[in-house]
């Protein structure tokens, strides 16, 4: 069953159709990719989702109810989560302050509460730090919840970003190239992480990946997208093979394994695989 | 080794021409012969001479902290020759001044003005009188500077508060509680002349001070003693209760000059607190803070005023009337505002100030809130039998609205919803996809910021009792915002120590109000220079502010990914 349909989504900015009429479907607690070229429109597609563009055609469908035209809050509220490309942390305050506001579609405590500081309010309150803390052991952050963001190392930006889109016990979690920047074996924990977050937490994940080893060793299904077109969609071998797909990333004449490409591979080698 | 001594001396110069261009903008702008007659210590050293001498010895001191492992007659060459060039400077002024009339350009350059350079000694022997004033003042500072630290703290602090205490000879003659003997006595025969200190009292401020302060910088405190934690709550307890009971004394122990003053200041703190919620928790600059001053004391005048005759109402059935007047007012704005952000915030806001002061000032509403004149006689709040008509009785009903809403102001900043206001400061987008409606959380924080300054305005318009246009001004604004600013921007205790410096001292010293804005423009330029973060600031601000000392930024990642990968797949 798909947790999130989109049917003919298009953004448009002034003239440049940056999404045409993509179809996509994610499958209940699977892990699918999204892959393209730089500028294929594979971000903007996930602003569309999550409400922070409202696309001009189309609809989005979040478990059989529409979600396009709802403000971002409303969708995280809905249960989707993201994170982004580059890292956007609340970077001036600390690594829990950063999970209990990802926790706020589930806090009700309201302005009298926080000033009383009535029963309710304070076991609320103190439940969420638990939560907090209990969620940063689960990504390996035990212990620094009181740090600031920004002095965390990068990985553990990247991991603490994780961690609070967590926060609002998402049922689709969108994650924005989630290994970039990462060197080999901070790559191989994170794709562990994925699984674990599906496997363990019956999250859905939707990604945008760069790293061709991450997004063939973890996805079930790869759509990719070219100029905002959805040009091919499959599984990650048919995805290899596809000659569509290979010129997209590589050129025209490369599919045939012929010429050399002329313009360097642009984020990494989809080789003709050998 | 050769390049760097000149670099020394070249140094020195420069020190030297700035110092002593500075002394020529202090003395043209008239600071020195306004207070050429205020004495610090009696007959001798006027507040005039600090002013002048205090580039030179600000100067000297930083080139010697500079160069701190020179051998001392560098040193003592360093500070002659910044103190002969500033010395140098001022003499050529004096002596161009003397030949050449330069009042059409600057006002303040008067014979008189040359006169209290030259102490009084006539002129080809008197140009030598800046060289050696400003001499010995680097050299005395070359003095300080050699002492060792413990005692040159204690020296240092003894300085200052002669020269404090000589220039607050007046506003502390005032207070109350020394006009009881024998404060009295002692204070007028021993310590305080007709204007400034005795010689005498200087010499006992400085020995008793720098004595005070040597004694305590002394005592070392034992690590291996720890205070059990019934100890230190007690501790707390007693220094709660002395606070409180200082507090609740203080318009009786200071007098009516001192209630003016802490009333004045404490309307600033409502101010301020209400508007470190908008600016410093939520991040939304407000230029228009004044409207709901105004909303808040004109609605308060209205209804209160008899000479109005609309209402009649009393102090407290007009009260929460005005307080929800200025919380619909924060919506309303908010409302359509509260969309825009940063810079485009700020100008809307500033336009609505301006809007609500000029329609109070209108023909069109003048019948009900009455023009330029304003709104006169408004009635005192009365408890029981008490009406509260003075300056320190309303000292009372400030202190415990600061308490309430500093108390509001405390727990929201930690609440869930603090944190909200937080997230929006740091990152509005990534704020509302964690769930959070921006637009709520906003218009809570400006409603909240606008009811407290309508709180202070019921207050302001019982205080004066009266209201009118002139009072609601944009500098308003300004000044609460400076408030917040020079206290450390989200700080809470933050705005009482902003509101001290930058309303309370400003009103003491009276007589530097012609030079108030000069002091303060020089106060925030040298805070944003030297300590952006503020004089109290929130523990995070400074972090945010200090990173670079700090050294605590991400590390670079290792390698960009494309060239690991691109071979991967195969």
């Amino acid at each position: 069953m798909a947790i999130l349909v989109a049917k003919k989504v298009t953004k448009r900015f002034g003239g440049l159709i940056a999404v045409r009429e993509v179809d996509l479907e994610v499958r209940e607690n699977g892990i699918q990719s999204i892959i393209g070229p730089n500028g294929a429109g594979k971000t903007t597609f996930f602003n569309c989702v999550t409400g922070f563009y409202n696309p001009e055609e189309g609809e989005i469908l979040l478990e059989g109810r529409p979600i396009n035209g709802l403000s971002t809050d409303r969708v995280t509220k809905r249960g989707v989560s993201r994170t982004y490309q580059n890292i956007r942390l609340f970077k001036n305050m600390t690594v829990v302050e950063n999970i209990l506001v990802g926790m706020h579609p589930h806090l009700r405590s309201g302005i009298i509460g926080g000033i009383l500081h009535n029963r309710k309010t304070m076991q609320e309150e103190a439940e969420a730090l638990e939560d907090s803390l209990r969620l940063l052991r689960f990504m390996g952050l035990g212990g620094k919840g009181d740090l600031m963001a920004k002095g965390l190392p990068y990985g553990a930006q990247r991991r603490l970003e994780i961690a609070r889109s967590l926060a609002s016990k998402p049922k689709l979690l969108l994650l924005d190239e989630p290994t970039a920047g990462m060197n080999p074996s901070e790559t191989q924990e994170t794709m562990l992480l994925i699984r674990r977050l599906r496997d363990e937490l019956g999250i859905t994940i939707l990604l945008i990946e760069h790293q061709m080893r991450v997004v063939m060793g973890i996805s079930e299904l790869i759509t990719v997208l070219d100029y905002g077109a959805k040009i091919a969609e499959g599984l990650p071998a048919e995805i290899q093979r596809n000659a569509t797909v290979i010129e997209a990333y590589l050129g025209r004449g490369s599919a045939e394994g012929v010429t050399a490409p002329t313009t360097p591979p642009q984020p990494s080698g989809i080789a003709p695989s050998s | 080794m050769k390049t760097e001594t000149s670099s020394i001396w070249k140094n020195a110069i420069y020190s030297g021409l700035i110092s002593g261009l500075i002394c020529l903008l202090v003395m043209l702008v008239g600071l020195v012969e306004s207070f050429g007659e205020t004495y610090i210590i009696s007959g001798l050293i006027t507040l005039g001479d600090i002013i002048l001498l205090i580039p030179v010895v600000l100067m000297t001191f930083m080139s010697l902290r500079g160069s701190s492992n020179l051998p001392r007659s560098n040193l003592a060459g360093i500070s002659a020759i910044i103190g002969l060039i500033s010395g140098f400077i001022i003499s050529l002024l004096v002596i161009f001044g003397q030949t050449v009339d330069l009042r059409p350009m600057f006002v303040n350059a008067s014979p008189k003005l040359f006169e209290m350079v030259m102490r009084g000694v006539p002129l080809p022997l008197g140009a030598l009188v800046p060289l050696l004033t400003c001499s010995v003042a680097a050299l005395l500072t070359l003095g300080i500077h050699l002492i060792p630290a413990r005692p040159r703290a204690a020296v240092i602090q003894g300085l200052l508060w002669v020269v404090v205490l000589g220039t607050l000879r007046d506003q502390i003659l005032i207070i109350d509680l020394f006009k009881i003997q024998p404060f009295a006595i002692v204070l007028k025969r021993v310590v305080f002349a007709i204007s400034g200190l005795r010689p005498l009292g200087a010499v006992l401020v400085f020995a008793i001070v720098t004595g005070l302060m040597y004694y305590l910088s002394g005592r070392k405190k034992d690590p291996s003693v720890i205070k059990s934690p019934i100890v230190v709550k007690r501790n707390r307890i007693i220094l709660i209760i002395i606070l409180g009971a200082l507090l609740l004394s203080l318009p009786w122990l200071l007098g009516i000059f001192y209630s003016e003053i802490l009333d004045t200041t404490g309307l600033f703190i409502l101010m301020g607190l209400g508007l470190n919620i908008v600016v410093g928790f939520a991040g939304l600059l407000d230029l228009g803070y004044v409207a709901f001053y105004a909303i808040g004391a004109y609605t308060m005048g209205v209804l209160t005023s008899p000479g109005h005759g609309l209402f009649n109402l009393s102090f407290w059935q007009a009260l929460p009337i005005a307080l929800f007047a200025a919380w619909l007012a924060g919506i309303i704005l908010g409302l359509p505002v509260l969309r825009m952000r940063g810079d485009y915030l700020a100008i809307v806001t500033l336009g609505f100030g301006e809007i609500v002061r000029l329609l109070v000032l209108s023909d069109w509403l003048k019948d009900i809130l009455g023009g330029t004149q304003g709104i006169q006689s408004i009635p005192p709040p009365i408890i029981g039998a008490w009406k509260l008509n003075s300056l320190p009785l309303l000292y009372y009903l400030i202190l415990i609205s600061i308490i309430i809403v500093g108390f509001i102001a405390w727990r929201l900043k930690d609440s869930h919803l603090g944190r909200s206001w937080m997230a929006i400061r740091e990152d509005e987008d990534v704020a509302q996809a964690m769930g959070i409606n921006l637009v709520m959380t906003k218009l809570l924080a400006f409603s909240t910021g606008a009811l407290f300054a309508g709180l202070a305005g019921t207050l302001g318009a019982t205080k004066l009792t009266s209201v009118y246009p002139h009072s609601m001004t944009f500098i308003i604004s300004i000044n609460v915002l400076a408030v917040i600013i020079i206290g450390g921007m989200g700080s809470i205790p933050g705005v009482f120590v902003g509101a001290l410096v930058m309303v309370g001292l400003p009103n003491l010293l009276t007589e530097f109000q012609e030079y108030r804005y000069w002091f303060y423009g020089l106060a925030l330029v040298g805070m944003m220079l030297f300590r952006p973060e503020g004089l109290w600031p929130e523990a995070r601000r400074k972090l945010e502010l200090h990173e670079a000392e700090n050294n605590i930024g991400p590390p670079v990642s290792n390698e960009p990914s494309i060239n690991e990968t691109a071979g991967a797949v195969q």
